[in-house]
């Protein structure tokens, strides 16, 4: 591979925990660096990911901006991998998918008691959220599935150096977890 | 062990939409747990049309059944309710080709007239509106069930006539006979449909011959099961004789297939004949009992039978020693299903004769050794003993000179569909699907599905292909559309037919048949891709490969042809690349964040 | 005198009369993937995971017996193939929320999956809303896991005698029910001693305040995988 892998991050309805996992690589991140240059990211603080050979997605779609990052990401990245269980399976925020969404605000903003009780925010710069959360493979074509709760550091690296030295990026089994 | 006794069940579970008491009908059905089924129908009848949690204990309690149990069956037959229906439970029937006749028009038109959603059931309690699998009246569309009972051709006033009857109250035995009148939709008769044989005929003629000239004639009959696998008859009976234990001759009446309606024909205008065969195949087996196991739509059917069951042993051609023969004791005994296609498959069908869910068995063991209760089992389609019965009647000359080499005889044809005139149609077998068309006035068709959802979808260039085991299998419906049909609508609602009555025992069956028909309609939305056709694929190999039972092993033949056979217009529904199955706004809308109570 | 055998993916098992496949290859310590077969009881043969090709014909390793000379394939592209198939299926049927499941790490459903390579649900969720039975005082049911393998009823009717546990409904809408008017296990007669109370593999049927006593790492599945249960470590 001639120059540097271009890598774009984010997390949509996740909770950050998978890129957490993703710095455990500790150390490791300094030769990754000198192979890889970060695009978008939490990392970076760059606002929207251009054209990239790789987009790691952390997190379920659970309102319209989660799509239209996630549109994004696919429009311009070659690979696009949906990491851990929130952006595999909808994870933790899809527990909600069982519950009607209007009631659910009309729980927590209008019936249970608080500080204000102004009603259910509505201002229009707020995204709409869906009536479920779903993962990303319901809304985009995913090329990979790095599956964990989040997964381990060390699957991180054997992915994202396997697609370096241009290998099928296989798990084996010891760093495949659903939990 | 048990034995049948119809005289007792003759008015045991008649139509009476009168209120018996739990108990009253647990004695009528002697508190036997194998009539759990049958129990529950009446129970639901005369207790405001469905099965309350206290009325599912009392039933449990009176025939000694776990309560899970009681329920577990109770929820697996589409026809028995677990929740409140109307006073008049209203199913339209959904199949290709009544939908075809307008039944999703019909559908709202009643919504709109009875005041009710479908799925639901008005306030006042007087009536439920709902959808269903194919009723066996398609070609007599638009039907409609109503409290079990068949209406067929739901049109113009007849549309009004029913309103009427279900806004004035009137219980549906009392309906105006016109309404409810089944025609027998016979365009050409064969041999069997023809055959003026007297009752007791064809089986005197056979008790005139042993066993070995018994099974000579079957053997040089080459008749083989119409059921739709073909199972050579004689086969099966010899190996059914040979089983220790007391047999049971089973008639599989629950022509569940979509677009079939030959046996509900054989059953309203040859039900002696059907009989006689049976009886025959007890004198072969040895067999003590037998069961027909009728379809819940065809329960209209019923009364007809038990009469000729009543009749017949009157006169002395069922019940104790059969034509004066000592020894020769055989009775039949008609068994309601309740809304269920997987009972068709043999090993399900005595499972529910046996007051269970209908889910297929494992096999080996097969029914010829162990099937009913664990005895020797017999079980053919209503047709193949119509023919048992014609081959000893007329003789093996006459029906051998029928039909193709591996295929003799005629073979009873369910025509629905974009033709003149839909109906029955005998035909000798090897006829092309051509001359079938030419028959029926169906020249202009673009498809026509031979052998109901699980058959084959032929295309135009394909029509000079015989009807015959070895070419087209058919158990017994030729389905034809026309040019203006579009073959993607007919492909998802087999494939949301098999979704509906799979039995859910097997992974692939239970869900892949669900995944299938989703691929499909999101195709049929414009939302699909490629992605689509490999899932279709996949599920095609792995329902093919992995099912419990035919029914999964076969669903995939509801989309696999129009996918090979008519790559044209599967690929005008293709887009570029994946896209969400489902209307991404309208999820967006139905999340409700916004304009939310404040 | 040698008994007779089949060839599993060409090593010859043997095998006793009345065998079925996958007893017999679990007797030689050779591994075929399975989910709703339980050596304690019948084979059931609704999951489909241990179809193998007999002789060219595919066929539930679990219902099929044995028989002299049969040429089994097990461990092919294909079938593995078939397999994650039909474990998605299982994943996106029910709601399999695994970071958060008592049953984490010990899970037949999720061992499997891993041991498949399963890294994705692939199909669409149906994400059913199945309401959780708490009434009892010390189990509780959590149907969004229900694999439909029937260990529970079958262990409850088999080994227990008291029909606690059955299926009602079909199809995609087939589900577990309790032996109760009111539909709620406390109503019935089951213990947290009954067999049924410990047999389900997947986290459906839980002993209440005994959850997630393991520590991560000496989970049944971080000791050994599926496959290394029936073919010990180093067959891995």
């Amino acid at each position: 591979m001639t120059g540097k892998l271009r890598l774009a991050t984010t997390s949509l309805a996740g909770c950050f925990g998978c890129h957490t996992s993703f710095l455990d690589i500790d150390e490791r991140i300094i030769p990754l660096l000198e192979r890889v240059s970060f695009d978008r990211s939490p990392l970076t603080d760059v606002k929207h990911a251009g054209a990239c050979d790789v987009g790691l997605i952390e997190g379920g779609v659970c309102n319209e901006e989660n799509l239209h990052v996630l549109r994004e990401f696919r429009a311009g990245c070659r690979t696009l991998v949906a990491v851990g269980a929130c952006a595999i399976t909808g994870g933790l925020p899809a527990q909600r998918n069982r519950f009607d969404v209007g009631a659910l605000l009309h729980d927590v903003y209008v019936a249970e008691p608080g500080l204000t009780r102004r009603g259910v925010p509505d201002d229009v710069e707020l995204p709409r959220l869906f009536d479920r959360v779903r993962p990303v493979h319901e809304f985009v074509k995913v090329d990979y599935f790095l599956p964990g709760c989040p997964p381990p550091a060390d699957a991180f690296w054997a992915f994202l150096t396997a697609l370096l030295d241009g290998r099928e990026p296989a798990l084996p089994k010891e760093l495949l977890r659903y939990d | 062990m048990l034995e049948c006794h119809p005289r007792k069940t003759a008015c045991g579970v008649q139509g009476s939409e009168r209120v018996r008491s739990v108990s009253d009908i647990l004695d009528a059905h002697w508190r036997e747990p194998t009539r759990l089924v049958q129990v529950l129908r009446d129970v639901q009848r005369s207790h405001g049309n469905w099965l309350s949690p206290k009325a599912l204990t009392e039933v449990a309690a009176g025939l000694g059944l776990p309560r899970a149990q009681v329920e577990g069956v109770a929820g697996f037959y589409a026809f028995l309710h677990l929740k409140p229906v109307g006073r008049f439970r209203v199913l339209v029937s959904d199949d290709a080709t009544d939908v075809f006749a307008g039944s999703r028009a019909l559908l709202a038109h009643l919504a709109e007239r009875l005041q009710v959603a479908p799925g639901h059931v008005r306030r006042d309690g007087q009536v439920s509106l709902d959808v269903t699998s194919c009723t066996g009246l398609c070609d007599q569309p638009p039907a409609v069930l109503v409290n079990g009972l068949a209406v067929p051709r739901v049109e113009g006033a007849r549309v009004d006539e029913l309103v009427a009857c279900i806004e004035a109250g009137t219980p549906v035995d009392a309906w105006p006979a016109a309404l409810l009148r089944v025609d027998d939709g016979v365009r050409l008769r064969g041999p069997v449909l023809s055959s003026m044989l007297a009752p007791g005929e064809a089986l005197r003629r056979a008790l005139a011959q042993p066993y070995d000239a018994q099974v000579r004639t079957l053997t040089e009959s080459r008749l083989r099961g119409r059921g739709g696998a073909g199972f050579p008859v004689v086969t099966k009976w010899a190996t059914c004789r040979e089983a220790p234990g007391s047999a049971v001759v089973v008639c599989n009446a629950d022509e569940g297939e979509p677009g079939t309606f030959k046996d509900r024909a054989l059953l309203a205008g040859c039900a002696d004949l059907v009989v006689e065969g049976m009886t025959v195949a007890a004198r072969f087996t040895r067999a003590t009992a037998g069961f027909i196991y009728l379809r819940g739509e065809y329960e209209f059917l019923a009364p007809h039978l038990r009469e000729v069951l009543a009749r017949r042993r009157a006169a002395g051609l069922l019940g104790r020693d059969v034509l004066g023969e000592r020894g020769f004791d055989f009775d039949v005994e008609v068994h309601l299903g309740a809304g269920a296609y997987v009972c068709g498959e043999e090993t399900a069908l005595l499972e529910s004769l046996e007051g269970r869910r209908g889910v297929p068995r494992h096999r080996p063991p097969f029914p010829v050794t162990r099937g009913y209760l664990g005895r020797p089992t017999i079980v053919n389609n209503v047709e193949t003993f119509a023919d048992v019965a014609v081959v000893f009647g007329h003789g093996v000359e006459a029906w051998r000179g029928l039909g193709t080499g591996a295929s003799s005889g005629s073979k009873l044809l369910s025509v629905s569909g974009d033709v003149a005139r839909p109906g029955v149609y005998e035909v000798p077998w090897g006829v092309t699907v051509r001359e079938v068309l030419a028959l029926a006035g169906g020249a202009d068709a673009q498809a026509v599905q031979v052998s109901g959802a699980s058959g084959e979808l032929v295309p135009p260039r394909e029509f000079d292909r015989r009807i015959a085991f070895e070419d087209l299998a058919c158990a017994g419906a030729v389905a034809v559309f026309g040019p203006q049909r579009d073959l993607l609508d007919v492909v998802t609602n087999f494939a949301r037919f098999f979704a509906h009555e799979s039995c859910g025992f097997c992974t692939p069956c239970r869900v892949g048949t669900h995944v299938a028909a989703r691929s499909l309609d999101k195709l049929a939305s414009g939302r699909g891709s490629d992605v689509e056709l490999a899932e279709l694929a996949t599920l095609t190999r792995l329902l093919r490969d992995t099912s419990h039972c035919g029914l999964g092993a076969t669903a995939p033949n509801a989309w696999r042809h129009w996918l090979e056979k008519f790559p044209d217009d599967v690929r005008r529904r293709l887009r570029d690349g994946f896209t969400p199955g489902f209307d991404v706004e309208a999820a967006l809308e139905a999340g409700g964040s916004r304009g939310a109570s404040r | 005198m040698s008994r007779s055998a089949f060839t599993l993916d060409g090593a010859e098992v043997p095998f006793d009369d009345g065998q079925t496949l996958i007893e017999a290859a679990r007797a030689a310590r050779r591994y075929v993937p399975f989910l709703c077969a339980h050596p304690d009881y019948p084979a059931h043969g609704s999951c489909r995971v241990c179809t193998v090709l007999v002789n060219g014909r595919p066929m539930a390793a679990c219902t099929t017996k044995a028989a002299a000379g049969q040429v089994v394939e097990s461990d092919t592209p294909a079938l593995t193939a078939d397999r994650r198939a039909l474990v998605q299926m299982l994943f996106v049927e029910g709601n399999h929320f695994c970071p958060g499941c008592e049953k984490s790490g010990g899970c037949t459903l999720q061992s499997l999956g891993i041991e498949l390579g399963v890294t994705s649900a692939g199909f669409a969720h149906e994400s059913p809303v199945r309401p959780v039975d708490a009434s009892h005082p010390d189990l509780l049911l959590d149907f969004d896991r229900c694999i439909l393998c029937e260990l529970c009823v079958r262990a409850s009717a088999d080994v227990d005698g008291k029909h606690v546990f059955a299926l009602s409904g079909r199809g995609l809408h087939k589900h577990l029910i309790v032996n109760a008017e009111s539909g709620r296990l406390v109503d019935t007669g089951m213990s947290v001693d009954d067999a049924a109370a410990s047999v389900c593999p997947v986290g459906v049927i839980l002993k209440k305040r005994v959850g997630f006593s393991t520590p991560i790492g000496q989970r049944p599945h971080d000791v050994a995988t599926p496959r290394q249960q029936v073919e010990g470590k180093e067959g891995a």
